[in-house]
């Protein structure tokens, strides 16, 4: 039977009341099991010594964190991840920003293009990370054969101790610009083109165009990606296990999330582990919240 | 009137071509791949390195074979990645019929409880993940590889989006020939947004066929690596055998790419879909 009935002053149906709780459970059931139980499970074990080789675990209160605060290694981790981040966002923002106001331009093959900047993006990281360990090594790699055509230094890339995090963060463009490309695209070609020829009519510049019309209009589109980007890029493990499984020379490529999986799973301190992926939880929920709020009251300053 | 303008206009050589060398520096990794898996020892360990193959021979190949069982990763990884993409899209298809088209009291404060997922590191769970399966003893099974991976708020989101525009009407029209709520969703919601669900299914097989932290904690046995996984420890295994390395990196690439470049269309419009919904 059918029942029509209203709560909270809204009206609805019994029928498909029920069908919508049917049909939610899985997901709702799946997603306690993946993300509430883990998170608090997450919260307990950061209090707890726990070492799952010996099995031994005691609540020690705060101990791991006040032992991550005091470890140098621990700040040397946030440090390259932090100076990584800063270093992959800008000049990956940039350069895609460039690329797509290039491809929105009138140019032929534009399919080809497309696939080519974006085909780094699909494939499996691990696989391309091999490829350009070679690319980084001093002697067979290409990279320093082409540095030696034109008469420039030599690079020690990823062995070297100061450029190491900057050749892992090299890769990591690489690897991630075509995402950015292809959602800045989307976003220029989102943008009506009566304004444009509204304004190519009072005679504005091509340059005046951009930065007068398409770069406020893409705002919000900025916005979303620097917010994924930073997102990704504090999370990055993947290139550094592959290429520096060691955090490079004098830990200089070891990233938060790879400091983690060598205390919880190379040392078994689980409880380190744990206590240090809350703290990087709490940088980025912090560092996306700040740039929520500024974003929205620029919109409001604007509106 | 505006597009047929466009096309008569001339094309922009000199961005073209700044694109185009762009479009080499992306795609060189690519290729020297390709040329390098053919490439004997001698090529590859002589000074300068030669950058093409002296000849095209498949020994690389062959080696990868003997050095580790790759047929093995390459079938855990399929089964892995095909299961995990079937769960998670029929996760995403019900949970995201159900936000687009239903109303039942706490709708609002459900949608924010499954985007709040989206928000938690994937480092943050899975420490507790990998405690939990051990306790339940899937850790080194398939099961233990598949079951963490299978909700996925981005393909959801990409539904719920395509979901909204299917018109009203359409629905109601069949609830009036009797159609219940499952028959509706199984035989009007999902006929209609074929496009949007391949798109799901590419992304969510995609992202679970390189997905590299997780099968690397929670499988320790040789015979139930994953690709990527099972590739990280060849590089420890051949020690910068290149030539070796490139060989295996081409066969776990290729495929995905022939994948990619044939459904690019529907693949970009998903991402761009759902980036601007942000």
């Amino acid at each position: 039977m059918n029942f029509r009935y209203s709560f909270a002053g809204k009206r609805y149906e019994t029928i498909q009341t029920r069908a919508a709780y049917v049909l939610l459970a899985p997901t709702i059931i799946v997603l306690i099991a993946l993300f509430i139980i883990p998170v608090i499970q997450v919260i307990k074990l950061s209090f707890t010594s726990l070492n799952s080789t010996t099995g031994a675990s005691r609540f020690i209160g705060f101990k791991n964190y006040t032992y991550l605060f005091a470890s140098p290694r621990f700040w040397q981790s946030v440090l390259n991840t932090t100076l990584f981040t800063i270093v992959k966002l800008t000049s990956e923002v940039l350069i895609a920003l460039i690329i797509a106001v290039m491809l929105d331009s009138h140019v032929p093959f534009r399919k080809y293009l497309r696939v080519s900047f974006f085909a780094p993006v699909v494939v499996p990281v691990v696989a391309s990370s091999i490829i350009w360990i070679w690319f980084f090594d001093p002697t067979l790699g290409p990279f320093n054969q082409i540095l030696g055509v034109f008469g420039l230094p030599q690079s020690k890339w990823i062995y070297g101790k100061s450029t190491a995090l900057m050749s892992i963060a090299l890769f990591s463009i690489w690897r991630g610009i075509g995402y950015d490309i292809i959602v800045f695209l989307s976003g220029l070609q989102g943008i009506s083109d009566s304004y444009i020829e509204a304004a190519h009519v009072d005679g504005a510049t091509n340059l005046q165009i951009f930065f007068k019309i398409k770069l406020p209009l893409m705002r919000p589109v900025l916005a979303f990606v620097i917010m994924m980007g930073f997102i990704g890029s504090f999370q990055s493990f993947t290139e550094v296990d592959i290429m520096t499984p060691d955090g490079g020379p004098g830990g200089s490529t070891l990233l938060i999330v790879n400091y983690i999986y060598q205390q919880a799973f190379g040392n078994s301190k689980m409880g380190r582990g744990t206590a240090a992926s809350i703290l990087l939880f709490l940088i980025i929920f912090s560092m996306t919240y700040l740039q929520r709020k500024i974003s929205d009251r620029r919109e409001i300053r604007d509106a | 009137m505006h597009k047929n303008k466009s096309k008569l206009k001339r094309y922009n050589i000199p961005i073209f071509i700044i694109l185009m060398l762009l479009s080499i520096c992306m795609i060189f990794p690519f290729v020297w791949m390709f040329l390098s898996a053919f490439k004997t020892p001698a090529d590859v360990y002589t000074y300068p390195p030669k950058w093409l193959p002296s000849s095209f021979k498949f020994d690389n190949f062959a080696k990868v074979f003997q050095l580790i069982p790759f047929g093995k990763f390459y079938f855990n990884t399929i089964v892995t990645s095909v299961t995990q993409t079937f769960l998670q899209i029929v996760l995403s298809i019900t949970a995201a019929y159900v936000f687009a088209k239903l109303e039942f009291p706490g709708k609002k404060k459900m949608y924010m409880f499954v985007q709040s997922a989206m928000f938690i590191p994937a480092v943050v769970t899975v420490i507790p993940l990998y405690l939990m399966a051990s306790k339940v003893r899937l850790v080194d099974t398939y099961a233990g590889i598949i079951l963490p991976q299978i909700l996925g708020v981005f393909t959801t989101i990409l539904l719920i989006s395509f979901f909204q525009s299917i018109p009203d009407d359409l629905l109601s029209a069949s609830k009036i020939d009797g159609c219940g709520y499952y028959r509706i969703l199984w035989n009007v919601v999902i006929p209609n947004s074929t496009t949007a669900i391949n798109a799901a299914i590419l992304f969510a097989f995609l992202s679970h066929w390189k997905s590299y932290m997780w099968p690397l904690i929670i499988t320790n046995s040789t015979h139930k690596r994953t690709l990527p996984v099972g590739l990280k420890y060849l590089v420890t295994e051949s020690s910068s055998e290149y030539q070796v390395m490139m060989a295996a990196a081409f066969m776990s690439i290729i495929p995905i790419l022939i994948v990619y470049i044939i459904c690019e269309k529907s693949f970009t419009r998903s991402l761009t879909m759902t980036g601007l919904k942000g």
